[in-house]
């Protein structure tokens, strides 16, 4: 058991270790940090900052893939946050003082939260399948923002909004320490307590955890609400780095990122276990490929082949054909892990 | 039911309708698509004035002739319960191939099948993912759709001007019968749609394509080709898609790599309303048509009213919303009886 553990997050950290010594190799100037009036900088410190708003969306991915889920609407809420905080801010009289600033960020997500509730109640409440509840969203969710922007970029100047993103705190970038406590709060939470194993037995089986007294149906609504609120945040740090509501732009394809980021962690896409320790990896794999790729003069357009690349690596090697080639290669071990049979189950409403 | 008709001798009408629904339920989606069309064309009628003319019906068809296209192979897919993410993509990277490959000088009559052969490769390797490797179509066909996407930049970053006669002829000719007008983009659509409706009523393909979306497991045990099924499907929907590929490069005259941002949801959008069940093993290929139709109309209406473009998406949405509910009503009851 513990090997197994051990097995499922090395591949990820080696893959991320792979990539930081490529990038280190091929330009020296990758792994140095320099100090600036106590501020740190340098690349490793940008794809700690940048992977901010991908890591608060994967996080809340990885609780909704658990439960057998997909969250699909996260961009959309993404601008959705982000064009509510805006609109507050630009229309009240004082842009730059704490008070605004901190009613247009709980406005705006506490809009996600309830568009996050509203997928919850769709795809838990009425048994619509997750990829289409949140498609819905999905769909409308960028239309919605729109509206509330009144069709233009709203761009605001307002220093303590700034700070969000772009400021420092102790050192670090303060988005770092957005995504640090998203990260605690989530794992001291589902890890600490029963909520964590609850949501794995919704996962693997939604009918048997019913009929053992698990209340199926609040936990996958919770963990949409969760997922909205996340996109929220994360929404308020994007716009936050440019000082502009982009309700084209903001999140988006972020929502396939994150899916890629839960399941380069390990997590698999059929549901039950979890883990978050592999999605924040799979986060850094991301946002640090990213910068490789922008680094080696590649047009940024191009991207999505590499990603698409990896996809498709990471699934194979996920799938049972390819493991049982693989360990027919090996010398043949009684096989420990539980094969995953891909049961396709009618859930009764 | 007999027993019922008897008493209630005055209404026997209702009794046959009733009949009539017996065993149809899976036509009731599309009955409900065709009255949401009538419903909006009579509105949309009654409200602009001069909306339904034969001019703008047929403009209906032109404009979204890809769309129709893409919709009958994403029907082939959805049936199976499968779902294909990367059309949009795969519609745009055919097309810049396309256009690089006839900017520098290869025929028309070269580069049309080698369109349909990239659409198809592509939803062999999906296929193939789906079936062989247990990836989720979601997943396998996410993954195309970043490869495609992708691939159009290598292609090109500029949009590439078309500059050939006979693919440009495919938009440009139109056909007048009276006020109506077709294009030859409409004809290839819509002889399409009866060719997919052939294949999925009348042929074993199509039918095993019902019975694995229907339960994979009974068609398995029932000793019919799942394998190839499923894979096929997927490569009936890249083919279509690089059809799409082929009017859309007509309709816009050039190969552009953002073409067909977002055109996988429009697409899923259109055979939902149209009343194919995602859940697979129910629909019928005439009500994605029907679907796109109501796309179509949505999309002028909006443009009539002079409202905001986004206004398209969120009314598509809503109306995805409702047509997803009403699915999950139909299909709560049937496993009820």
């Amino acid at each position: 058991m513990r090997k197994l553990l051990k097995h499922r997050i090395l591949w990820p950290i080696g893959a991320l270790l792979a990539l930081v010594l490529l990038n280190a190799v091929s330009r020296p100037s990758f792994l140095s940090i320099t100090v600036r009036d106590g501020e740190l900088y340098g690349s490793l410190i940008d794809i700690l900052r940048n992977s901010a708003p991908l890591m608060l969306v994967a996080l809340g991915m990885t609780l909704v893939i658990a439960t057998r889920g997909i969250d699909l609407s996260v961009g959309a809420q993404m601008a959705i946050s982000g064009a509510v905080a805006l609109t507050i801010i630009s229309d009240s009289k004082t842009p730059g003082s704490l008070g605004t600033v901190a009613v247009a960020i709980l406005a705006g997500v506490a809009i996600t939260f309830i568009f996050g509730l509203w997928n919850g109640f769709l795809v838990s409440v009425v048994g619509i399948q997750p990829i289409i509840a949140t498609l819905v969203l999905m769909l409308a969710g960028r239309g919605i923002a729109l509206l509330i922007t009144g069709g233009f970029i709203t761009t605001i100047t307002s220093a303590p909004y700034a700070q969000m993103s772009q400021g420092y705190l102790i050192g670090f970038p303060f988005a770092f320490f957005v995504s640090l406590g998203a990260i605690l709060v989530i794992s001291l939470v589902v890890r600490r307590t029963a909520l964590g194993v609850l949501t794995e037995s919704v996962g693997i089986n939604p009918e048997a955890s019913r009929l053992a007294g698990v209340r199926s149906r609040g936990i996958v609504w919770s963990v949409y609400g969760v997922s909205g609120l996340l996109a929220g945040v994360a929404g308020i740090l994007y716009s936050s780095n440019i000082m502009a509501a982009d309700a084209n732009n903001a999140g988006i394809n972020i929502e396939l990122d994150a899916i890629l980021a839960v399941v380069l962690g390990g997590t698999s896409l059929a549901g039950g276990k979890f883990t978050l320790a592999g999605t924040v990896v799979g986060v850094f794999i991301i946002q640090t490929l990213t910068s490789t790729i922008t680094f080696l003069g590649v047009p940024p357009a191009v991207t999505p082949v590499f990603k698409a690349l990896v996809v498709i690596v990471v699934c194979l090697a996920q799938s049972r054909r390819v493991r049982e080639w693989l360990s027919r290669i090996r010398p043949t071990r009684t096989p420990t892990t539980t094969t995953t049979t891909p049961v396709v189950e009618r859930i009764p409403a | 039911m007999t027993a019922l008709t008897e008493t209630e001798r005055p209404a026997p009408t209702i009794s046959r309708w009733r009949h009539f629904l017996v065993g149809k339920v899976a036509w009731m989606p599309v009955l409900a698509a065709v009255v949401i069309l009538v419903i909006m064309l009579v509105a949309g009628q009654a409200y602009f004035g001069r909306f339904v003319t034969p001019r703008i019906l047929s403009s209906l068809f032109v404009d979204n002739a890809y769309l129709i296209v893409l919709a009958a192979g994403m029907t082939f897919v959805i049936l199976t319960g499968g779902i294909d993410l990367s059309v949009g993509a795969v519609m745009a990277f055919t097309g810049m191939l396309a256009a690089k490959l006839m900017s520098t000088g290869v025929p028309a009559p070269v580069v049309i099948p080698l369109m349909l052969i990239a659409g198809a490769a592509f939803g062999l390797i999906i296929g193939v993912m789906v079936h062989y490797f247990d990836v989720q179509p979601f997943i396998a066909s996410l993954a195309g759709m970043f490869l495609a996407r992708g691939l159009c930049f290598v292609v090109s970053l500029e949009a590439i001007q078309v500059k050939n006669p006979l693919v440009l002829g495919l938009q440009s000719v139109k056909i007048n019968m009276g006020d109506w007008y077709v294009t030859p983009t409409v004809i290839i659509a819509l002889l399409l749609v009866v060719g997919a409706t052939w294949v999925l009523g009348y042929t074993r393909f199509g039918r095993t394509v019902y019975a694995v979306g229907g339960n994979e497991q009974s068609a398995r045990l029932m000793g019919l080709h799942v394998a190839r099924t499923k894979v096929l499907v997927y490569v009936v929907s890249g083919v279509c898609a690089g059809i799409a590929g082929l009017l859309f490069t007509a309709y816009t005259a050039a190969g552009y790599s953002l073409n067909g941002i977002g055109t996988e949801l429009d697409t899923i959008a259109a055979v939902v309303i149209g009343g194919t069940l995602l859940t697979g093993g129910s629909g019928y290929l005439i009500g994605s048509l029907v679907g796109v139709l109501v796309y179509g109309v949505i999309k002028v209406s909006i443009t009539f009213l002079g409202a905001d473009a986004s206004w398209t998406r969120i009314t598509i949405g809503i109306l995805l919303l409702a047509f997803v509910v009403v699915q999950r009503v139909i299909v709560a009851r049937a496993n009820r009886r």
